[in-house]
């Protein structure tokens, strides 16, 4: 009872009208939800990579700083140089709004830079482990077993830990942020590589492996030529929802004070610092940041979900 | 008063870009104790009345209008809670399959008494008493010990004879059996169907049995429904309608059923609904290779062919259990022949074949192509140069081409991979392969769900001639595929063998099939060969008993209009 609806023969269509009568694309324009986090994640994204031209000040010029505007309210002029600064400024003067532009670009791409590491080892070793099966599966599927008994961030924060006593002190700051995605991206492949395996498993048995098995195809043109194209939509989900999980587990590393250092904040950081005026009435230093994190993390949660229930043949 | 009535039903499913009829204006009435056959193509809404009988339309499913009547009383447009109180007691149903239309985690005897106790005023011991009675008359031996079994511990066919027990338990007027068989093999079909027949007969209860199959409706069925494209196209007693069929669809539809007396030259093209397609084989024969076989030597020699299965892991020798697939198997195929291998489900036949194409590692006994023993080609150009003599044409058109490869690409792969040609001339080439399968160039550009599943067995028949083979092996290349399209297909296979001088491994569960195909057939059952013969001499005279038993529960298919087949000189 599944007759194709056909659509009637109209003149070629442009690559992008294909995609907007795709249904995806209607399944995207029928969803408020979806909408709305899309362009909130739009719009942070877009004030993260323009952040030195939208930020009205640099936070890591120490030259601009002014220690005669710290802890300014938002939007009230300060008491000795009579400026104004849209979000507050914090305790060495410096711009809330901009140290959150700053520290977006920071988590964003710790926190996008994680994910893609983490799906390309969680990608080829869920790949092989199915593909080849025995030992390789056996020892793969185990060590990943062994790590999911851990929670992930104390994962991170060992790796982190092991990772920092290696570099040399002088580096140490450099390299902080490098450091943080792969012990974030460490943590975080088993999930692909599960969800991976879980799907290529059933690719493998299909008939369009055999007959490439049959014209000779190699393993490797096999894996990534025919069954990684058939198992990307759940990893894509995975992707989103983990973009968001490490987006927070660098925001936690970061208020634990073992990951961006303090000359270069993370909205994490920003927190850490945050924390320490919450009481004493310089609310604004902690809940501007803390709000950015949680609008940045619930849209690309929401955007997650929804890409789930869109690409489920399920639910189409 | 006929027992059940439809008239005039309409069923509707809006989709995103129009309204789409599954079921147009049909009429249908079942009289007690007789069997009514709704048969026609995947498609054609036979499923949807069924659904729409037992209100069981999926959303956003709807009935547009037409009324279904149970003894007079309407009963569409009956609300959920009324409907669930008919459906079960009144009307019940019988789905295709057996395993996942019982609960594996209750005991039948269980999932019995719930179902009578939930429809019948019955006491807990009265209850017990009739599902032991009702699992006794489905023929279900030893009832006492068995109703206290689980599902899993049935085979198929006594697993559909459970089902049929639940669906009788309330003693309905109706019921509904959507492809019972489907799943089952020839020998068991035969048993479920006659059990089908006596139980409708001895209580009265008004059957309607939705199939694709015309054997079964010639067998079974007393009166008949064909529809097409939603539309009730020839309705009447089954053998008017099967011996005379008068609509053109049906007469279409019955001459391209495969028939296990007359052996065809080429199935009659009788087209209805503008889908015929040319196939140019004598383009692909100009510039095909000759290659001259030895006469005296078969291509193929299959010798004390073995494979075992692991069934139960261990780390030591001992501990570790195999399942025998093949059992020393060995044959000749003859260049230039067809040769069928024929079985039931698990018989191993698929085993074999994969075995043959390198798919599955040999266990035990040896494979020669060509005179040259395939389990020495160790070097990799020998090994490239088998692979390109032997192609294969897989079982489900649905899962053999690759989703997110465009249909250009599936073709154009083996004859990159073997460096066949370069650049512009593997485009041409393709674009060629799909013309001559029948689907023009143009559909090198798309990516296989856009077409039919007839459509794609021709992708797959395309990719399969990429490289030129000498030998092309295909595993139930039809039984996915609707009646007239397996008869579009395997005209398609036998141009190739008759033109192309194609050597053929053909496999298949359906005599009929076999029978039109092959030039020798091997009976397989439980990994052996139990019986090896030219077809002609196997359908004349079997041999041994198990052929003969196969062959007695084939569907004779005698009183189905021959008009139009020719048979073979």
């Amino acid at each position: 009872m599944t007759q194709a609806t056909d659509t009637p023969s109209t003149a070629p269509k442009s690559r992008f009208a294909k995609f907007w009568d795709s249904d995806f694309a209607w399944a995207f324009r029928h969803s408020p939800v979806a909408i709305i986090a899309a362009l909130v994640v739009l719009l942070l994204v877009l004030a993260a990579v323009f952040a030195p031209l939208i930020a009205p000040h640099n936070p890591f010029d120490p030259a601009t700083l002014n220690l005669m505007n710290g802890f300014t309210a938002p939007g009230t002029p300060n008491a000795f140089t009579q400026e104004t600064f849209l979000l507050g400024t914090d305790d060495q003067g410096r711009d809330v709004f901009s140290t959150i532009l700053y520290g977006l670009r920071i988590s964003l791409f710790v926190g996008a830079s994680a994910v893609f590491l983490a799906m390309i080892i969680g990608v080829i070793l869920g790949l092989v482990a199915a593909y080849f099966g025995g030992w390789a599966e056996t020892i793969i599927m185990r060590i990943a077993d062994v790590q999911l008994t851990f929670p992930a961030i104390l994962v991170a924060m060992l790796i982190f830990g092991v990772a920092k006593g290696f570099t040399p002190p002088e580096y140490r700051d450099e390299m902080a942020i490098w450091v943080l995605i792969v012990a974030i991206a460490l943590s975080d492949w088993v999930q692909f590589a599960r969800v991976v395996r879980g799907a290529a498993l059933v690719e493998k048995n299909k008939e369009y492996v055999q007959a490439a098995r049959l014209i000779g195809r190699g393993s490797i043109p096999i894996m990534f030529r025919h069954i990684l194209p058939n198992v990307l939509s759940p990893v894509l989900v995975i992707a989103t929802i983990s973009l968001a999980l490490a987006i927070i587990a660098e925001a936690t590393l970061s208020f634990l004070g073992v990951g961006a250092p303090p000359t270069q904040p993370s909205l994490g950081t920003l927190i850490r610092v945050g924390q320490g005026f919450l009481f004493s009435g310089e609310w604004w230093i902690l809940f501007f940041p803390a709000c950015t994190l949680l609008g940045l993390a619930l849209s690309v949660n929401l955007l997650g979900d929804w890409l789930r229930d869109a690409l489920n043949p399920k639910l189409r | 008063m006929s027992l059940l009535t439809i008239q005039n039903l309409s069923v509707e499913f809006p989709t995103r870009r129009q309204l789409f009829t599954a079921v147009d204006k049909a009429d249908l009435s079942v009289e007690p104790g007789e069997i009514h056959g709704l048969v026609g193509e995947s498609g054609a809404g036979k499923s949807t009345i069924g659904a729409a009988v037992m209100g069981l339309l999926e959303r956003p499913g709807r009935i547009a209008s037409g009324e279904i009547m149970l003894k007079g009383e309407q009963i569409s447009g009956l609300d959920a809670d009324a409907m669930r109180g008919l459906r079960g007691k009144k009307i019940s149903m019988i789905f295709q399959d057996p395993l996942t239309s019982l609960n594996p985690l209750f005991t039948v005897r269980e999932q019995l008494t719930e179902t009578i106790q939930a429809h019948l005023d019955l006491t807990p011991s009265e209850a017990k008493q009739r599902a032991r009675d009702l699992i006794d008359r489905v023929g279900i031996p030893d009832p006492d010990t068995r109703m206290d079994q689980y599902p899993h511990q049935f085979s198929g066919g006594m697993r559909q004879r459970v089902v049929i027990a639940l669906a009788l338990c309330t003693e309905p007027d109706v019921i509904i059996a959507d492809e019972p068989t489907t799943a089952l093999d020839v020998s068991v079909q035969a048993q479920i169907l006659d059990l089908i027949k006596e139980l409708a007969r001895e209580r009265q209860v008004g059957v309607i049995l939705i199939t694709h199959d015309m054997g079964v409706i010639d067998d079974t069925t007393d009166r008949v429904t064909v529809m097409y494209a939603g539309k009730v196209v020839e309705s009447g007693p089954t053998e008017q309608v099967m011996g005379n069929p008068q609509h053109t669809y049906t007469r279409s539809l019955i001459a391209a059923v495969p028939r296990p007396t007359i052996k065809l030259h080429r199935f009659p093209q009788i087209s209805y609904g503008g889908r015929e397609t040319r196939f140019a084989i004598e383009d692909l024969a100009s510039h095909w290779p000759k290659v001259e076989n030895d006469p005296d030597k078969p291509l193929f020699e299959i010798r004390n062919l073995t494979k075992r299965f692991l069934q139960r892991r261990g780390l030591l020798p001992w501990d570790r259990d195999y399942f025998t697939a093949v059992d020393d198997v060995s044959f000749d195929i003859q260049a230039g022949e067809v040769f069928g291998i024929v079985g039931e489900s698990g018989s191993g036949k698929s085993t074999v074949a994969r075995m043959i194409a390198g798919l599955h590692p040999v266990d035990d006994g040896s494979v020669t192509f060509d005179g040259k023993l395939v389990s020495d080609l160790s070097d990799k150009a020998a090994l490239n140069a088998y692979r390109q003599d032997i192609q294969m044409i897989f079982q489900d058109p649905f899962s053999s081409l690759n989703p997110r490869m465009r249909v250009d690409e599936i073709v154009a792969e083996p004859i990159r991979h073997h460096r066949l040609m370069e650049g512009k001339a593997i485009k041409k080439r393709v674009d060629e392969l799909l013309d001559q399968v029948g689907l023009g160039s143009g559909a090198g550009q798309k990516y296989p769900h856009e077409f039919s599943g007839g459509q794609r067995q021709r992708i797959s028949i395309a990719r399969a001639l990429a490289t030129q083979p000498r030998f092309l092996i295909c595993d139930e290349p039809t039984s996915a595929l609707d009646v007239s399209i397996q008869a579009q297909i395997l005209n398609i296979l036998k141009d190739l063998q008759e033109h192309l001088g194609l050597t053929m491994l053909f496999i298949s569960h359906d005599l009929p099939v076999v029978r039109q195909m092959c030039d020798r057939v091997a009976v397989m059952k439980e990994g052996k060969i139990v019986e090896l013969q030219n077809t002609d001499d196997l359908f004349a005279s079997p041999q041994t008993s198990y052929a003969k038993e196969l062959l007695d529960l084939m569907p004779k298919l005698d009183d189905l209009s021959t008009e139009g087949l020719n048979a073979a000189e």
